[in-house]
């Protein structure tokens, strides 16, 4: 596994990333840095506003769905992306996200959803490691 | 991901030349057989991912009928597999949000001219740029109509209607459509605020990935009657449009497949896999994700509509006074992401079952009630585009389909390569100069992008198409060679 904690997997159709993180939290921030490296975001110099993000969700694998998702819908909605991501879980399915705005200048290609394909955040030795498929 | 052994071809019986079966017997939890339209080529290709994997866990879901159906042009998806069919009975069957994918109504228009090549070929460059220009593409792209909350409703309850309404279509696009470009029980009380935001400012926009707007030129006719009815004649240009509901319909599945987690554990099904999760037809879930679909299906059905309009206006553009006739006329508007509520044969009887298409296209036969007059007595047109650069096809679905695919056909040439192999070994600039050298004009946004959707990525759309011939779920009626694709 890469130095940032997450890889690119072979899929067919769509894109996959094996995830992983000493825990529950560094699996959400290595996620969200996969998944916009992946989508080939380009972000401008300035500096936006900082903001928390909270989230309830039904365990953690939705937690980890309901994050991403979250962070794409800024991406569109908003036309923001996201730096210095720092996150707190509680109880594997409550999360305080707090992160750095910064303007989006582009993407290179698009994400449609985050799944549930497949996805399952297991335990190893080293803390937990979850593959995320991304229709695109 | 699971490490379990894949499907191996010892796994299928072979039922006739291009049709194989994986029993119920393959695996514990399986209620009825996948069924797998292939010659050995197509069936070697479809045992290399995990597509056949995913359409074994799909034979698990409750209430399913007759077997699972699996295309030539198959391929892994994310949960279901892209190329898969499954039909759940009525009332107590499930629908599964993830069977029908995250575009919803990702469809295919066609639309045919009486333009020559010849005539054409000199504009042929300002007529892509003209398409470029006026067909909104990329990454979340917004369109030139600002639809108010109120509108957008309008939208997912009459669909391709509210398009005509305001001046994007011809009555005839609209009898030319499946389902007349509206689908009933659409009640956008079951769609989220946040899918109305997405929604709002993407009308008449194209996306990205593999949606394209392609003009072609008619290369071959099997069948010149059903060509002529479908005003397709040899040597004229003709114009596909491949988009879905954009991020409505996303984010209407991504609610919904969230939703339906605990739901599914409420009404105590298990599956091998949470992105097949279901909820009964009949149950308070079940209706609303239809009532929502249906809301999705519609803004797919209008944004396709207004889609032609842009591209009218483009050959008026690119066309109006260097070509005798520059009008574009509506063939045919078909879904290929649709769970539909239809009525089959299984064994002797007759059901209301849900059909899961995704990745597949409605084919029905001859003679069925909601094809216009003209072509009533043919079947119903199927569209099958090909990868860029190659060839896509002009089917009518047949009385075989009925009794062998649920009414469904093949919906592309399927991939064959992951987009991560396919961006190391194809730059997309070059890819664009060959297909240039080859006299098809492209217009895209992303390189990389085009990289991932290069025709070597994909199987050859023409066995694809010899395989559901000869198998009898579709006929052939005309092959189209592409001359300009615009992409996002």
């Amino acid at each position: 596994m890469p130095a940032g904690g997450f890889e690119e997997l072979e899929h067919t159709a769509d894109w996959a990333l094996r995830v992983r993180g000493r825990d529950l939290a560094e699996l959400l921030v290595n996620a969200a840095h996969g998944m916009l490296e992946l989508a080939g975001v380009q972000t401008s110099s300035g500096a936006g506003p900082e903001r928390t993000l909270e989230l309830t969700s039904h365990d953690p694998e939705s937690l980890l769905v309901d994050w991403l998702h979250e962070l794409l819908l800024a991406l569109e909605l908003r036309s923001v992306a996201f730096k210095h991501i720092r996150l707190e879980v509680t109880g594997d399915r409550d999360l305080i996200a707090t992160f750095q705005e910064v303007p989006l200048i582009s993407i290179a290609k698009p994400i449609k959803a985050v799944t549930y394909n497949e996805l399952d955040i297991v335990e190893t030795p080293q803390g937990l490691t979850a593959t995320v498929v991304f229709d695109v | 991901m699971s490490e379990r052994r894949l499907v191996r071809k010892e796994d299928f019986k072979q039922l006739s030349p291009f049709l194989w079966e994986i029993p119920t017997t393959y695996r514990s939890g399986m209620r009825v057989p996948v069924r797998l339209f292939a010659d050995d080529r197509l069936l070697e290709d479809a045992l290399d991912d995990k597509s056949l994997e995913q359409a074994v866990n799909a034979s698990m879901l409750p209430g399913l009928v007759g077997h699972v159906t699996v295309m030539p042009d198959v391929h892994q998806g994310y949960g279901f597999p892209i190329g898969g069919v499954a039909a759940t009975r009525l009332p107590h069957g499930v629908i599964s949000p993830g069977a029908i994918g995250y575009d919803i109504n990702c469809g295919v228009r066609l639309l045919a001219s009486r333009i020559t090549l010849e005539e054409a070929e000199a504009s042929m460059a300002d007529l892509a740029s003209a398409l470029y220009r006026n067909c909104p593409s990329g990454v979340g792209v917004k369109g030139s109509i600002k639809l108010s909350t109120k509108e957008l409703e309008r939208v997912c309850r009459e669909g391709a209607e509210w398009a005509l309404d305001n001046g994007y279509a011809q009555e005839i696009d609209l009898a030319r459509t499946e389902e007349g470009g509206r689908i009933l029980g659409a009640d956008p009380e079951a769609v989220s605020d946040r899918a109305k935001q997405r929604g709002q400012p993407q009308l008449g926009t194209l996306g990205a990935g593999n949606h394209f707007v392609e003009v072609d030129v008619v290369d071959q006719v099997f069948d010149s009657g059903a060509a002529s009815a479908m005003g397709l004649a040899l040597g004229t240009l003709a114009l596909q449009i491949h988009c879905g509901s954009r991020g409505f319909g996303h984010q209407v599945c991504t609610d919904y497949v969230r939703e339906f987690q605990p739901a599914a554990a409420r009404y105590k099904i298990q599956l091998p896999d949470r992105e097949l999760v279901c909820a009964p037809l009949d149950s308070p879930e079940g209706k609303r994700y239809l009532a929502a679909m249906a809301c999705a299906a519609n803004y797919a059905f209008a944004n396709r509509q207004i889609m032609a309009h842009h591209a009218r206006r483009s050959f008026e553009e690119a066309l109006g006074g260097r070509v005798p006739d520059w009008e574009l006329h509506q063939v045919y508007d078909i879904a290929h992401n649709m769970g539909k509520i239809e009525e089959h044969a299984v064994g002797d009887e007759r059901v209301r079952v849900c059909v899961h298409r995704k990745g597949a296209t409605r084919a029905f036969g001859p003679g069925f009630e909601g094809l216009p007059d003209d072509y009533r007595p043919l079947g119903q047109p199927v569209l099958v585009p090909g990868s860029m650069g190659t060839a896509s096809w002009v089917l009518l679905g047949t009385e075989g389909s009925m009794q062998q695919s649920f009414g469904s056909s093949c919906h592309g040439a399927g991939r064959t390569m992951s987009r991560k192999q396919a961006k190391r070994t194809v730059r997309g600039d070059q890819l664009r100069a060959e297909l240039e050298r080859r006299g098809i004009q492209i217009r895209a946004g992303s390189m990389p992008g085009l990289a991932e959707e290069a025709p070597q990525a994909y199987k050859d759309v023409d066995a694809v198409v010899e395989v559901v011939a000869r198998a009898g779920i579709a006929k052939k009626v005309a092959r189209l060679r592409p001359v300009a694709v615009i992409k996002g």
